[in-house]
Protein backbone atom coordinates (compact mmCIF):
# COMPACT_ATOMS: atom_id res chain seq x y z
CA UNK A 1 0.00 0.00 0.00
CA UNK A 2 1.24 3.60 -1.05
CA UNK A 3 -0.13 6.67 0.44
CA UNK A 4 -1.26 9.01 -2.42
CA UNK A 5 -0.18 12.82 -2.40
CA UNK A 6 -1.99 15.43 -1.42
CA UNK A 7 -2.50 16.31 -5.23
CA UNK A 8 -3.93 13.10 -5.86
CA UNK A 9 -6.48 12.35 -3.50
CA UNK A 10 -10.22 12.96 -4.51
CA UNK A 11 -11.66 16.65 -3.43
CA UNK A 12 -13.50 16.14 -0.41
CA UNK A 13 -11.27 12.96 0.45
CA UNK A 14 -14.15 11.00 -0.95
CA UNK A 15 -13.26 7.15 -1.34
CA UNK A 16 -14.27 5.97 -4.32
CA UNK A 17 -13.09 2.67 -3.37
CA UNK A 18 -15.47 0.25 -0.74
CA UNK A 19 -13.20 -1.84 1.43
CA UNK A 20 -9.85 -0.37 0.37
CA UNK A 21 -8.45 -0.90 3.44
CA UNK A 22 -7.92 -4.60 2.75
CA UNK A 23 -4.47 -3.30 1.07
CA UNK A 24 -3.14 -2.40 4.45
CA UNK A 25 -2.08 -5.83 6.10
CA UNK A 26 -2.38 -5.41 9.88
CA UNK A 27 -0.95 -8.91 10.58
CA UNK A 28 2.65 -7.28 11.73
CA UNK A 29 0.82 -6.29 14.81
CA UNK A 30 0.68 -9.59 16.18
CA UNK A 31 2.36 -10.86 19.25
CA UNK A 32 0.66 -14.02 19.61
CA UNK A 33 -0.54 -16.15 16.87
CA UNK A 34 -3.90 -18.59 17.28
CA UNK A 35 -3.06 -22.12 16.00
CA UNK A 36 -6.47 -23.92 14.72
CA UNK A 37 -6.55 -27.45 15.79
CA UNK A 38 -9.03 -29.07 13.26
CA UNK A 39 -9.67 -32.37 15.34
CA UNK A 40 -11.15 -30.46 18.21
CA UNK A 41 -13.26 -28.18 16.35
CA UNK A 42 -17.15 -28.54 16.37
CA UNK A 43 -17.84 -25.32 13.82
CA UNK A 44 -19.45 -23.37 16.43
CA UNK A 45 -18.70 -20.42 14.72
CA UNK A 46 -17.81 -18.14 18.14
CA UNK A 47 -14.34 -17.86 16.54
CA UNK A 48 -15.52 -16.28 13.10
CA UNK A 49 -18.57 -14.23 14.91
CA UNK A 50 -16.32 -12.58 17.59
CA UNK A 51 -13.19 -11.64 15.73
CA UNK A 52 -13.39 -8.07 15.69
CA UNK A 53 -10.57 -8.16 12.15
CA UNK A 54 -12.76 -10.73 10.32
CA UNK A 55 -9.90 -12.43 9.99
CA UNK A 56 -11.35 -16.05 10.40
CA UNK A 57 -12.37 -18.07 6.86
CA UNK A 58 -15.37 -19.24 7.07
CA UNK A 59 -15.99 -21.27 3.61
CA UNK A 60 -20.48 -22.82 3.51
CA UNK A 61 -20.64 -22.22 6.69
CA UNK A 62 -17.70 -24.01 7.70
CA UNK A 63 -14.54 -22.59 9.11
CA UNK A 64 -11.40 -23.11 7.42
CA UNK A 65 -8.83 -21.48 9.12
CA UNK A 66 -6.87 -17.95 9.84
CA UNK A 67 -6.14 -14.80 7.67
CA UNK A 68 -2.91 -14.27 8.94
CA UNK A 69 -2.31 -10.98 6.76
CA UNK A 70 -5.14 -9.65 9.15
CA UNK A 71 -5.14 -10.98 12.77
CA UNK A 72 -3.79 -8.97 15.09
CA UNK A 73 -3.82 -11.78 17.41
CA UNK A 74 -5.88 -10.41 20.46
CA UNK A 75 -6.87 -14.24 21.32
CA UNK A 76 -10.55 -13.71 21.66
CA UNK A 77 -11.01 -16.58 19.61
CA UNK A 78 -8.92 -18.62 21.36
CA UNK A 79 -10.85 -17.37 24.48
CA UNK A 80 -14.51 -17.81 23.43
CA UNK A 81 -13.21 -21.39 21.60
CA UNK A 82 -15.64 -24.34 23.48
CA UNK A 83 -13.68 -26.83 22.16
CA UNK A 84 -14.28 -30.56 22.06
CA UNK A 85 -14.60 -32.45 25.60
CA UNK A 86 -12.21 -29.49 26.90
CA UNK A 87 -9.50 -29.48 24.40
CA UNK A 88 -9.77 -25.92 22.79
CA UNK A 89 -9.80 -26.26 18.84
CA UNK A 90 -7.61 -22.74 19.09
CA UNK A 91 -4.57 -21.79 21.34
CA UNK A 92 -2.64 -19.08 21.20
CA UNK A 93 1.26 -19.56 20.18
CA UNK A 94 4.41 -16.50 20.76
CA UNK A 95 5.03 -15.57 17.32
CA UNK A 96 8.21 -16.50 16.20
CA UNK A 97 8.85 -19.08 18.13
CA UNK B 1 -40.09 -17.77 5.32
CA UNK B 2 -37.03 -16.27 6.71
CA UNK B 3 -33.77 -18.20 6.89
CA UNK B 4 -33.03 -19.19 10.54
CA UNK B 5 -30.50 -17.37 12.54
CA UNK B 6 -28.01 -19.14 13.16
CA UNK B 7 -23.88 -18.25 12.18
CA UNK B 8 -23.85 -20.76 10.12
CA UNK B 9 -26.45 -19.20 8.04
CA UNK B 10 -24.94 -15.46 9.00
CA UNK B 11 -21.47 -16.38 8.06
CA UNK B 12 -23.02 -16.81 4.53
CA UNK B 13 -23.54 -13.18 4.14
CA UNK B 14 -20.46 -10.79 3.22
CA UNK B 15 -19.11 -8.65 6.04
CA UNK B 16 -19.71 -5.16 5.14
CA UNK B 17 -16.50 -3.65 7.21
CA UNK B 18 -13.34 -5.25 5.96
CA UNK B 19 -10.12 -6.34 7.76
CA UNK B 20 -7.72 -3.96 6.95
CA UNK B 21 -8.97 -1.22 10.00
CA UNK B 22 -7.24 0.37 12.48
CA UNK B 23 -8.91 -0.74 15.72
CA UNK B 24 -6.46 -1.91 18.15
CA UNK B 25 -6.38 -5.17 18.62
CA UNK B 26 -8.95 -7.37 20.48
CA UNK B 27 -11.25 -4.10 20.37
CA UNK B 28 -15.25 -4.46 20.67
CA UNK B 29 -16.42 -1.74 18.28
CA UNK B 30 -15.66 -3.60 15.08
CA UNK B 31 -17.27 -6.66 16.32
CA UNK B 32 -20.79 -4.42 17.00
CA UNK B 33 -20.54 -3.05 13.54
CA UNK B 34 -20.17 -5.96 12.03
CA UNK B 35 -23.01 -7.83 14.03
CA UNK B 36 -25.33 -4.90 12.99
CA UNK B 37 -24.66 -4.88 9.34
CA UNK B 38 -24.85 -8.67 9.00
CA UNK B 39 -28.18 -8.23 10.55
CA UNK B 40 -29.47 -6.01 7.98
CA UNK B 41 -30.96 -7.67 4.91
CA UNK B 42 -31.66 -3.74 3.43
CA UNK B 43 -28.98 -1.93 2.09
CA UNK B 44 -27.34 0.46 4.69
CA UNK B 45 -26.18 4.29 4.31
CA UNK B 46 -24.35 4.87 7.39
CA UNK B 47 -22.76 7.93 9.32
CA UNK B 48 -20.37 8.14 12.05
CA UNK B 49 -19.61 10.47 14.62
CA UNK B 50 -16.21 11.38 15.17
CA UNK B 51 -14.90 8.65 17.31
CA UNK B 52 -12.28 5.58 17.59
CA UNK B 53 -14.05 3.88 14.90
CA UNK B 54 -14.33 6.91 12.36
CA UNK B 55 -10.63 7.94 12.57
CA UNK B 56 -9.80 4.21 12.33
CA UNK B 57 -11.76 2.48 9.59
CA UNK B 58 -11.36 5.35 7.46
CA UNK B 59 -7.92 6.53 7.45
CA UNK B 60 -6.30 8.95 4.33
CA UNK B 61 -8.00 7.26 1.40
CA UNK B 62 -8.33 3.65 3.03
CA UNK B 63 -12.02 2.68 3.98
CA UNK B 64 -12.79 -0.56 5.77
CA UNK B 65 -16.47 -0.08 4.93
CA UNK B 66 -18.68 -1.47 1.68
CA UNK B 67 -21.22 0.75 2.19
CA UNK B 68 -22.28 4.08 1.77
CA UNK B 69 -20.41 5.90 4.55
CA UNK B 70 -20.31 9.58 5.50
CA UNK B 71 -18.56 11.62 8.40
CA UNK B 72 -18.85 15.01 9.26
CA UNK B 73 -18.13 15.99 12.83
CA UNK B 74 -18.15 14.98 16.42
CA UNK B 75 -21.42 16.59 17.04
CA UNK B 76 -24.01 15.83 14.55
CA UNK B 77 -23.95 12.32 12.85
CA UNK B 78 -27.48 11.91 13.58
CA UNK B 79 -28.04 15.52 11.92
CA UNK B 80 -25.87 14.75 9.02
CA UNK B 81 -27.99 11.04 8.49
CA UNK B 82 -31.32 13.20 9.25
CA UNK B 83 -30.49 15.06 6.05
CA UNK B 84 -29.35 11.98 3.84
CA UNK B 85 -32.80 10.52 5.16
CA UNK B 86 -34.36 13.48 4.23
CA UNK B 87 -32.98 13.71 0.59
CA UNK B 88 -33.49 9.59 -0.01
CA UNK B 89 -37.43 10.28 0.54
CA UNK B 90 -37.62 13.06 -1.24
CA UNK B 91 -35.70 11.65 -4.69
CA UNK B 92 -38.19 8.45 -4.11
CA UNK B 93 -40.75 10.70 -4.14
CA UNK B 94 -39.65 11.99 -7.32
CA UNK B 95 -39.02 8.74 -8.72
CA UNK B 96 -35.52 8.84 -8.70
CA UNK B 97 -34.86 5.87 -6.23
CA UNK B 98 -36.91 3.30 -6.00
CA UNK B 99 -34.75 0.50 -3.30
CA UNK B 100 -35.50 0.35 0.00
CA UNK B 101 -32.78 2.02 1.85
CA UNK B 102 -32.02 1.92 6.11
CA UNK B 103 -30.45 4.38 7.61
CA UNK B 104 -27.71 4.11 10.48
CA UNK B 105 -25.74 5.82 12.55
CA UNK B 106 -22.79 5.34 14.58
CA UNK B 107 -21.33 7.00 17.44
CA UNK B 108 -19.07 6.19 20.04
CA UNK B 109 -20.20 7.52 24.07
CA UNK B 110 -18.70 10.71 23.60
CA UNK B 111 -20.65 11.61 20.28
CA UNK B 112 -23.57 10.28 21.34
CA UNK B 113 -23.63 10.62 25.28
CA UNK B 114 -22.30 14.10 25.27
CA UNK B 115 -20.87 16.49 22.10
CA UNK B 116 -23.59 14.54 19.80
CA UNK B 117 -26.47 14.78 22.23
CA UNK B 118 -28.13 17.70 20.78
CA UNK B 119 -28.53 16.78 17.26
CA UNK B 120 -29.58 12.87 18.25
CA UNK B 121 -31.78 14.09 20.48
CA UNK B 122 -33.40 16.56 17.80
CA UNK B 123 -32.97 13.59 14.95
CA UNK B 124 -35.48 11.42 17.36
CA UNK B 125 -37.92 14.15 17.74
CA UNK B 126 -38.06 15.26 13.99
CA UNK B 127 -39.09 11.64 13.72
CA UNK B 128 -36.41 10.67 10.82
CA UNK B 129 -36.59 6.72 9.55
CA UNK B 130 -33.08 6.28 10.85
CA UNK B 131 -31.13 3.71 13.74
CA UNK B 132 -28.54 5.41 16.15
CA UNK B 133 -26.14 3.14 17.15
CA UNK B 134 -24.16 3.86 20.56
CA UNK B 135 -21.44 1.75 20.76
CA UNK B 136 -20.69 2.72 24.43
CA UNK B 137 -16.53 2.33 26.15
CA UNK B 138 -17.17 4.62 28.50
CA UNK B 139 -14.61 6.97 27.76
CA UNK B 140 -13.00 9.21 25.25
CA UNK B 141 -10.80 6.21 24.50
CA UNK B 142 -9.76 7.70 21.35
CA UNK B 143 -7.97 10.81 22.47
CA UNK B 144 -6.85 8.80 25.60
CA UNK B 145 -9.31 7.57 27.86
CA UNK B 146 -10.50 10.81 29.45
CA UNK B 147 -14.07 10.79 31.33
CA UNK B 148 -17.26 11.38 29.40
CA UNK B 149 -20.87 11.11 30.74
CA UNK B 150 -20.80 7.10 30.62
CA UNK B 151 -18.03 6.73 32.42
CA UNK B 152 -19.06 3.97 34.95
CA UNK B 153 -19.16 5.28 39.09
CA UNK B 154 -15.55 5.39 40.36
CA UNK B 155 -13.89 4.31 36.81
CA UNK B 156 -9.73 5.83 36.71
CA UNK B 157 -9.32 7.75 33.70
CA UNK B 158 -6.94 10.33 32.76
CA UNK B 159 -9.05 13.57 33.77
CA UNK B 160 -10.91 11.90 37.19
CA UNK B 161 -7.63 9.87 38.21
CA UNK B 162 -7.64 7.54 41.58
CA UNK B 163 -4.98 10.05 43.38
CA UNK B 164 -5.38 11.62 47.01
CA UNK B 165 -8.27 13.94 46.10
CA UNK B 166 -10.53 11.48 44.41
CA UNK B 167 -11.03 8.00 43.72
CA UNK B 168 -11.85 7.82 39.96
CA UNK B 169 -15.05 9.48 38.79
CA UNK B 170 -17.02 10.54 41.53
CA UNK B 171 -20.25 10.77 39.83
CA UNK B 172 -22.92 7.88 38.30
CA UNK B 173 -22.95 7.33 34.50
CA UNK B 174 -25.93 9.45 32.46
CA UNK B 175 -29.02 6.42 31.37
CA UNK B 176 -29.01 7.12 28.05
CA UNK B 177 -31.24 4.62 27.17
CA UNK B 178 -33.56 5.49 29.42
CA UNK B 179 -33.24 9.08 27.79
CA UNK B 180 -33.89 8.07 24.97
CA UNK B 181 -36.77 6.17 25.51
CA UNK B 182 -38.46 9.17 26.82
CA UNK B 183 -38.33 10.61 24.16
CA UNK B 184 -40.98 8.57 23.02
CA UNK B 185 -39.50 6.89 19.79
CA UNK B 186 -40.61 3.59 18.62
CA UNK B 187 -37.88 1.50 19.85
CA UNK B 188 -35.22 1.87 21.88
CA UNK B 189 -32.95 -0.92 23.15
CA UNK B 190 -29.69 -1.68 24.96
CA UNK B 191 -27.54 -4.98 24.14
CA UNK B 192 -23.99 -6.42 24.37
CA UNK B 193 -21.73 -8.68 21.54
CA UNK B 194 -21.56 -11.59 23.55
CA UNK B 195 -25.15 -11.66 23.45
CA UNK B 196 -25.17 -12.19 19.62
CA UNK B 197 -28.51 -13.17 18.94
CA UNK B 198 -30.19 -10.93 20.96
CA UNK B 199 -28.12 -7.90 19.79
CA UNK B 200 -28.99 -9.30 15.97
CA UNK B 201 -32.81 -9.82 16.71
CA UNK B 202 -32.80 -6.27 17.92
CA UNK B 203 -30.92 -4.89 14.96
CA UNK B 204 -33.63 -6.68 12.47
CA UNK B 205 -36.79 -5.60 14.60
CA UNK B 206 -35.29 -1.74 14.57
CA UNK B 207 -35.10 -1.23 11.04
CA UNK B 208 -38.31 -3.20 10.24
CA UNK B 209 -40.24 -0.31 12.52
CA UNK B 210 -40.34 3.02 10.76
CA UNK B 211 -39.15 6.03 12.70
CA UNK B 212 -36.75 6.77 14.85
CA UNK B 213 -34.91 4.06 17.03
CA UNK B 214 -31.79 3.94 19.49
CA UNK B 215 -29.47 1.24 20.77
CA UNK B 216 -27.10 1.20 23.03
CA UNK B 217 -24.20 -1.57 22.96
CA UNK B 218 -21.25 -2.18 25.09
CA UNK B 219 -18.10 -2.22 23.22
CA UNK B 220 -15.31 -3.29 25.81
CA UNK B 221 -12.32 -1.14 25.41
CA UNK B 222 -8.98 -3.47 26.45
CA UNK B 223 -6.95 -0.14 26.64
CA UNK B 224 -9.27 2.13 28.57
CA UNK B 225 -10.26 -0.58 30.72
CA UNK B 226 -7.09 -1.75 31.63
CA UNK B 227 -7.64 -5.60 30.69
CA UNK B 228 -6.40 -8.34 28.59
CA UNK B 229 -7.21 -8.01 25.00
CA UNK B 230 -8.78 -11.14 24.79
CA UNK B 231 -11.23 -10.52 27.01
CA UNK B 232 -13.74 -8.20 25.00
CA UNK B 233 -16.67 -10.98 24.73
CA UNK B 234 -15.79 -12.49 28.22
CA UNK B 235 -16.05 -8.40 29.92
CA UNK B 236 -19.32 -8.66 28.08
CA UNK B 237 -20.66 -10.62 29.19
CA UNK B 238 -20.11 -10.09 32.72
CA UNK B 239 -21.45 -6.94 32.86
CA UNK B 240 -24.93 -8.75 31.38
CA UNK B 241 -24.66 -11.39 34.10
CA UNK B 242 -23.83 -8.70 37.32
CA UNK B 243 -26.66 -6.55 35.85
CA UNK B 244 -24.52 -3.68 34.93
CA UNK B 245 -25.54 -3.75 31.63
CA UNK B 246 -29.10 -5.48 31.22
CA UNK B 247 -29.78 -6.50 28.02
CA UNK B 248 -33.79 -5.00 27.57
CA UNK B 249 -35.95 -3.21 24.76
CA UNK B 250 -39.04 -0.59 25.16
CA UNK B 251 -41.08 -1.00 22.31
CA UNK B 252 -43.58 1.82 21.94
CA UNK B 253 -43.34 2.42 25.88
CA UNK B 254 -43.61 -1.07 26.67
CA UNK B 255 -40.42 -2.28 28.68
CA UNK B 256 -39.56 -6.08 27.81
CA UNK B 257 -36.08 -7.52 29.70
CA UNK B 258 -34.62 -9.79 26.71
CA UNK B 259 -32.32 -11.73 28.88
CA UNK B 260 -32.56 -12.67 32.87
CA UNK B 261 -29.72 -14.07 34.42
CA UNK B 262 -30.30 -17.23 36.13
CA UNK B 263 -28.04 -16.74 39.10
CA UNK B 264 -27.41 -12.46 39.54
CA UNK B 265 -23.48 -12.80 39.80
CA UNK B 266 -21.95 -9.47 42.33
CA UNK B 267 -20.82 -6.36 40.39
CA UNK B 268 -17.03 -7.23 41.69
CA UNK B 269 -17.14 -10.37 39.00
CA UNK B 270 -17.12 -7.87 36.06
CA UNK B 271 -14.96 -4.61 37.91
CA UNK B 272 -12.46 -7.05 39.51
CA UNK B 273 -10.63 -7.65 35.90
CA UNK B 274 -10.42 -4.42 35.03
CA UNK B 275 -7.31 -2.17 36.09
CA UNK B 276 -9.40 0.70 35.75
CA UNK B 277 -11.65 -0.47 38.75
CA UNK B 278 -8.36 -2.01 40.61
CA UNK B 279 -8.35 0.93 43.81
CA UNK B 280 -12.28 -0.16 44.57
CA UNK B 281 -10.65 -3.20 46.07
CA UNK B 282 -7.72 -1.27 47.91
CA UNK B 283 -8.55 -1.04 51.50
CA UNK B 284 -10.64 1.99 52.74
CA UNK B 285 -12.95 2.06 49.24
CA UNK B 286 -15.53 -0.68 50.53
CA UNK B 287 -18.09 1.44 50.76
CA UNK B 288 -17.55 2.87 47.29
CA UNK B 289 -17.83 -0.73 45.98
CA UNK B 290 -20.53 -0.88 48.10
CA UNK B 291 -22.67 1.99 46.72
CA UNK B 292 -21.65 0.74 43.31
CA UNK B 293 -23.75 -2.32 43.79
CA UNK B 294 -26.39 -0.80 45.26
CA UNK B 295 -26.83 1.54 42.34
CA UNK B 296 -26.76 -1.40 39.95
CA UNK B 297 -29.27 -3.19 41.75
CA UNK B 298 -31.50 -0.34 42.10
CA UNK B 299 -31.41 -0.20 37.94
CA UNK B 300 -31.84 -3.43 38.02
CA UNK B 301 -35.05 -3.06 40.14
CA UNK B 302 -36.13 -0.52 38.15
CA UNK B 303 -36.38 -2.36 35.17
CA UNK B 304 -37.66 -5.91 36.59
CA UNK B 305 -40.52 -3.45 38.28
CA UNK B 306 -41.02 -1.47 34.71
CA UNK B 307 -40.95 -4.83 32.66
CA UNK B 308 -43.63 -6.66 35.20
CA UNK B 309 -41.62 -9.88 35.54
CA UNK B 310 -40.49 -8.44 39.31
Amino acid sequence: MKLKGWKNVNPGAVCTEAGSALQFKTGSWRAYRPRWIEENCIQCLFCWAYCPDMAVNVKDGKMTGFNYDYCKGCGICALECPGKKGNKAIVMEEEGK
Amino acid sequence: MATPLTLKELSKKEILLTSGHRMCSGCGAPIIVKMVLLASDYPIVAANATGCLEVSTCISDYTAWKIPWIHNAFENAAATLSGVETMYRFLKKQGKIDKDIKFIAFGGDGGTYDIGFQSLSGAMERGHDMLYVCYDNGAYMNTGIQRSSATPYGADTTTCPVGSGIQGKPQPRKNLTKIMAAHDIPYTAQASPSHWMDLVKKVKKALEIKGPKFMNILAPCNRGWRSRTDDAIQLSRLAVETCYWPLYEIENGVTKVTFKPKEKKPLADFLKPQGRFKHLFAPGNENMLKNFQEMVDKEWGYLLKASGTE
